[in-house]
């Protein structure tokens, strides 16, 4: 397969690029954070996302799905860190989506993936339980109760998770709490009675929630995938979300880069342009060409998802860390030569600063992956 | 069947009859390769075969039009080879400057007389060229060089010095960059000649470098006589007269390429396999874990970099096949090449410790970890030095502003 984009999929990407900057720019993110949006994103632009087929872009046609597969929601996600654009796409579409067609059963998939399809129904994932992303280490507790399981715990930053309506919740059935076996995936409602929804406002003016659940009755029919073998199951929705956060990081990266050229041709100091300055203009060769790099890395990961779900662990891993790295150095290097005005609240740069941060941290950062990869090369 | 598929089914099928077993290694280092030329002798018998098959089909040069020997194949099908080559890990039949320097350059800019001589001295590996364009005063900055070409008539007359040579003393040929032109300004006065290093009053010194031996060579010009023409309608020099910068400038493109994707450069003991050979040599903590941290994070960063860099050569290639060329985006690739080969040297000299930095009876042993860490230093200074390949991007992919 070639490592480019298909006719088809230029045609998304422009799609999305003239819908993105026309309806949710950077600007919309600021009235949205200015506003204090209870939400923290339009529902109307949602819907209209859904109607496009956005919503549903990997689920499969038979369901209702627009069926691009990951590289057509790698394509969107890149437009949405180049527009810094709010929505549940990401926990929805991609997350929620991965969940419930690759490790459903049939009565899930009839039950969810149409409503994921026209965007009524939101879904958020809860899997860490401390600051730091750390899958496998796993407390909340599923014990047996009856002919199911009673949930008691709590998780941290669960993106979406204040408006979501369904939770996919990591939870314990039996081993220690840094097992990878004995994990179990359950998909429960979000507004249950037993679940305390704490809203997490966050520094790049997206929201999660901290979950706390005390006493939760569920049956057989709740679990998404195998029990005691969820493990295998988040492995592979977080290996979909990595891939797709590096899309949205690389997007963000490419887009703070073009920022920060256009202002190296137009601003003047010492009576030139700052670009003619051989100090910046190295630092924006080596920035251009490590973007080049993690074009390339996103889009195999993406490719390998749609090719071969159950391989694209270790790759998906190579391509976070990889885009996590350029996306700092991108946004760090615009701040830096803005200069003055790249710290201040009125300029762009400082929100591509903030939301790398968060796509960074979320689902481990490049030295979470490091580690990852040379445990699996065993070293 | 699709005429590709039909392609890649015969020239796999070529391939098993008349690729020898022995040849099925890869292009491991520089000395298992067959690099043609006068002075050449075939390493084995199998080298010969699988050489003299190749050049029948004119797969020495894959994608030169047949007349000039190669075989005319298009950019897809050349990529089937490839690709099919690789499968079954063979060797180049032969490689050398001329094919992927001179070659393309010459395509360009020759004539068809010029392109009839030279191109199928290359295709048949008669004929081992080399670069003459740095001088000990003309490196980053190459348009201030000064070898001297004076017009003599029916000849040209060559006096100066070139450095950095790679294998002056084992090639017959020199593509070189001479001053034809004092008084224009210094790009307006080059010209791009082919020159016989058989020629009376050229000699060839080689230079010793950090590493112990090397192929670079210094080249002296001392009062050489250069026929304005080898034959009818094939002149020395290639392009016009004081317009030499335009060759050179487009030969540097295929040389950026070929640098930021040869195998050579890349299995010059970059990052690859770094993690297996620091397990083996420092060992694993209880956890399974190499048993020293902050190595362990810095080969893992070092893979993945590595990893990326591979990709985007894939990348760019696919996206030159599709009609988007690389152009200056070949300053990317010969930058992250030689960062990495450095960088993947560097942590194979980490790993090894003071055993690494053991020397033999007689020195820095050929192909050992220090001789490859020390040559490779030469990478980001050799073919432009990075620092000149950031100018280059900055300047020709970004459009930043000039002083």
């Amino acid at each position: 397969m070639s490592l480019i984009l298909t006719e088809e999929q230029e045609m998304l990407q422009d799609a999305a690029n003239g819908f993105l900057t026309e309806n949710a720019p950077v600007a919309a993110l600021r009235k949205i954070r200015d506003s204090k949006n209870p939400d923290g994103f339009c529902r109307k632009l949602w819907k209209e996302m859904a109607d496009m087929g956005w919503a549903g872009i990997i689920v499969d046609e038979k369901f209702g799905g627009s069926e691009f597969g990951y590289v057509g929601a790698g394509v969107l996600a890149e437009q949405m860190g180049r527009n810094l654009t709010a929505s549940p796409f990401f926990s929805t579409s991609v997350l929620g989506a991965t969940a419930i067609q690759h490790y459903g059963t049939d009565k899930q998939k009839d039950a969810h993936l149409g409503a994921i399809c026209d965007g009524s129904t939101l879904f958020a994932l809860a899997v860490d339980e401390g600051p730091r992303h750390r899958p496998e280490h796993i407390e909340f507790a599923a014990t047996p109760h009856g002919n199911g399981y009673k949930l008691s715990g709590a998780k941290t930053f669960v993106a979406d998770g204040h408006v979501a309506d369904k939770l996919i919740i990591a939870a314990r059935t039996s081993g220690e709490a840094n097992d990878p076996s004995g994990i179990t995936l359950f998909l429960v409602d979000a507004d249950a009675a037993a679940i305390e929804r704490t809203h997490t406002p966050m520094i790049d003016s997206r929201n999660a929630a901290n979950i706390k659940v005390d006493g939760l009755e569920v049956t057989g029919d709740d679990i998404l995938g195998e029990v005691d073998g969820g493990y295998e199951a988040l492995e592979g929705i977080l290996s979909a979300g990595r891939a797709v956060l590096g899309a949205e990081m690389s997007g963000s990266s490419q887009q703070a880069f073009a920022i920060t050229t256009d202002y190296l041709k137009e601003r003047e100091q010492f009576g030139q342009k700052i670009g003619s300055f051989q100090g910046l203009q190295h630092r924006a060769a080596h920035l251009a060409t490590e973007i080049e790099m993690t074009k390339s890395a996103v889009l195999k990961s993406l490719q390998l998802l749609d090719d071969d779900f159950d391989s694209a662990s270790a790759t998906c891993s190579m391509a976070k860390a990889k885009s996590g790295m350029t996306a700092q150095l991108s946004t760090q290097e615009a701040i830096q030569m803005h200069g003055g005005i790249g710290v201040t609240d009125e300029y762009d740069v400082g929100l591509y600063f903030k939301r790398v941060h968060v796509a960074q941290q979320m689902f481990g950062d490049a030295g979470f992956h490091a580690d990852r990869l040379a445990k699996r090369s065993g070293y | 069947m699709s005429d590709l598929e039909q392609f890649r089914a015969e020239t796999r099928a070529w391939l098993a009859e008349y690729c020898p077993e022995e040849m099925r290694d890869g292009d491991i280092t520089a000395e298992n390769q067959c690099w043609g030329g006068r002075q050449w002798e075939f390493q084995s018998d199998a080298q010969k075969r699988w050489f003299e098959a190749a050049l029948e089909k004119g797969y020495t040069v894959p994608t030169w039009p047949k007349e000039y020997g190669g075989a005319g194949l298009t950019a897809d099908e050349a990529k089937i080879l490839t690709e099919e080559r690789d499968r079954i890990n063979a060797r180049k039949p032969l490689s050398n400057f001329g094919i992927s320097m001179l070659g393309p350059a010459l395509l360009a800019y020759g004539t068809h007389e010029q392109k009839l001589q030279h191109l199928r001295g290359i295709a048949r590996g008669e004929i081992r060229w080399c670069q003459g364009y740095s001088e000990p005063g003309a490196g980053s900055d190459l348009a201030s060089l000064k070898t001297k070409c004076e017009d003599k008539g029916d000849h040209w007359l060559i006096n100066g010095q070139k450095i950095w040579t790679s294998n002056a003393d084992i090639s017959d040929w020199i593509f070189c960059l001479v001053r034809t032109d004092f008084d224009a300004p210094k790009h307006k006065g080059i010209t791009f000649i082919l020159i016989d290093m058989a020629s009376e009053g050229i000699s060839v010194k080689p230079i010793v470098l950090i590493s112990g031996h090397s192929p670079f060579c210094e080249t002296f010009f001392d009062d050489v006589k250069v026929p304005k023409a080898y034959g009818e309608g094939n002149l020395s020099v290639v392009g016009e007269v004081n317009r030499g910068w335009d060759v050179a400038k487009n030969l540097l493109v295929h040389e950026r390429g070929m640098l930021g994707t040869l195998s050579p450069l890349r299995g010059a003991k970059g990052p690859e396999n770094l993690g297996s050979f620091a397990a083996e040599e420092i060992g694993l903590d209880d956890a399974g874990r190499l048993d020293d941290p902050a190595l362990r994070q810095k080969i893992a960063q070092a893979e993945i970099d590595d990893w990326a860099y591979t990709l985007t050569v894939e990348r760019m290639n696919d996206e030159a096949n599709a009609g988007n060329g690389l152009g200056a985006k070949s300053s990317m690739l010969k930058y992250a090449a030689s960062e990495l080969t450095k960088k993947g040297s560097e942590l194979r000299m980490d790993i090894g410790g003071t055993e690494a930095a053991t020397i033999g009876p007689d020195g820095i042993e050929y192909d050992s970890l220090a001789n490859t860490w020390l040559y490779n230093r030469a990478y980001s200074i050799l073919g432009g030095t990075t620092e000149v390949q950031l100018n280059i991007i900055s300047k020709r992919v970004l459009e930043l502003p000039s002083a």
